[in-house]
């Protein structure tokens, strides 16, 4: 579903990814986790082109991302992606925020999106704040919206950047249940997170990122339980 | 000076100037209404264009930006009436040129309210309207604008008490507004003071209030 291929990434003379590659299969729920600065977020964020890629190739599906003939809203409609910090539109309505990009991308009509909306809001357990703004929802209902919002593009593929960080402990689980849900109808996932609960669980791989480059890459348990990289073991190491 | 006092307290000029304070009055607020919602939209192009990463439209919208608050609106006035109309041979009627004038004007001013409005919002806005495939433009127009205008509603309030007062340099342009209907009041009558009162609280009856709405609006847009 994702192959990335020596993927580089500067910000002006900062390399801060030196030379990526991995790939995402259908269906497959990829973990990313690495220290602070270590650049998960940018890997993240160059996979739908909100970072602009230095060399290397980001192929979704079988389009590549650099190729200038590609359309790259069209490919980012196919790309869900969830923020550690919502980035809800505040002025509209919860059930705006979500008919917005099927009324305004995928050219819905106003009830077709709002029969879509309605049942995404009901599968994150927030039927009942449809007409409610996003100030007056808790982080984890912002959370939620914010996944149902992505959802309804029916995307190929989630990114999550850290979706929990951000939130108060006791309302990680809510937004960490929808996630499971998630991928246990089969979405493609790719997961940058803190939760290594999650990561263990869920995580069909995880991948060990630190300094820029792909440190160790392996099932959950041989990452968690067997580290073979020794920033790998000092990083997790210092979690217990 | 008692009689003075007297004289003022029975002064026929309160009433007599009546009729020149309204029409003058409404000149004054259709060159400012029109001015500024013109000058609304040019501030809004320029002020994104301001925003823009391509060198040459940032260029050209900070050298008009530049140029319009660099120099006196007085002189602005005269160059457009006078120098602009003689150069090119177009002939603006005084209304046309203090219309112009402002729009030209209080467009740059509003160019840099917009382009702080925009810059205010959070970056992760645009985002989150990009991520969902929606191009710039769509996200600008449905995201980033509404909730970037409503920022500029209290400045570009500013901005329209500012330009109703510019309007009084129009007397230089014979334009007819409230500034210049008084002063030729006063130059036929010889009696300055009460005539030019009346011109004061001729502005503030529109300013007063004018401040007092947006204040409110201010305290509402806050919670
Ligand atoms: N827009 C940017 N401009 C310049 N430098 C940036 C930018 N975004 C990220 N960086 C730098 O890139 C490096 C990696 O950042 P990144 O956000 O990808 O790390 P991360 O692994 O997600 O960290 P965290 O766990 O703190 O979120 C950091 O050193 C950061 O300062
Ligand atoms: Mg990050």
């Amino acid at each position: 579903m994702i192959t990335v291929k020596d993927l580089h990434k500067s910000f002006g003379d900062n390399e801060v990814l030196s030379g990526i590659d991995a790939q995402v299969e259908e269906r497959e729920v990829v973990c990313v986790i690495g220290p602070s600065g270590s650049g998960k977020s940018t890997f993240l964020r160059c996979m739908n082109m909100l970072e602009e890629i230095t060399s290397g190739e980001v192929i979704i599906d079988g389009e590549s991302l650099t190729d200038p003939k590609t359309n790259i809203n069209k490919l980012r409609a196919q790309v869900g992606m969830v923020f550690q910090h919502f980035n809800l539109f505040p002025h509209m309505t919860v059930m705006e925020n979500v008919t917005l990009g099927p009324r305004k991308v995928s050219s819905k009509d106003k009830a077709e999106a709002d029969q879509l909306a309605k049942a995404l809001l009901d599968k994150v357990g927030l039927a009942d704040k449809a007409q409610a703004y996003p100030g007056s929802l808790s982080g984890g209902q912002k959370q939620r919206v914010a996944i149902a919002r992505a959802l309804a593009m029916n995307p190929k593929v989630m990114l999550f950047d850290e979706p929990t960080s951000a939130l108060d402990p006791e309302l990680v689980g809510d937004v960490l249940g929808v996630m499971k849900d998630l991928a246990k109808e089969g979405m493609t996932m790719v997961v940058v997170t803190h939760e290594m609960g999650f990561a263990r669980e869920m995580g069909d791989r995880v991948i060990f990122m630190d300094k820029g480059v792909i440190q160790e890459e392996g099932k959950p348990e041989q990452i968690f339980d067997n580290p073979q990289n020794e920033r790998t073991q000092s990083f997790l190491s210092k979690l217990l | 000076m008692l009689e003075n006092l007297q004289e003022i307290f029975s002064s026929p000029h309160y009433t007599n100037t009546l009729p020149f304070l309204w029409r003058g009055m409404q000149l004054t607020l259709l060159v400012t209404f029109v001015g500024v919602f013109i000058g609304f939209i040019i501030g809004s192009f320029i002020g994104l264009m301001r925003l823009s990463k391509n060198k040459v439209i940032y260029g050209i919208a900070t050298v008009y930006i530049e140029a319009f608050r660099g120099t006196p609106i007085l002189v602005q006035a005269l160059f457009l009436y006078f120098g602009f109309s003689d150069f090119l041979g177009i002939n603006f009627t005084a209304i046309q040129a203090g219309i112009l004038v402002i729009a030209l004007n209080a467009g740059a001013y509003i160019a840099e309210i917009v382009r702080g409005g925009v810059e205010s919002i959070d970056k992760g806005q645009m985002e989150a309207g990009r991520s969902m495939g929606m191009t710039s433009t769509q996200t600008m127009r449905y995201i980033i604008w509404p909730q970037a205008f409503k920022r500029m509603i209290p400045p570009l309030g500013n901005q329209f008490i500012i330009s109703l007062k510019d309007t009084s340099i129009f007397a230089v342009i014979s334009l007819g507004e409230m500034t210049y209907l008084m002063r030729q009041y006063v130059s036929t009558t010889g009696d300055p003071f009460v005539p030019y009162i009346m011109l004061c609280l001729g502005y503030l009856i529109i300013t007063i209030p004018s401040m007092v709405i947006l204040r409110r609006v201010e305290r509402r847009l806050d919670v």
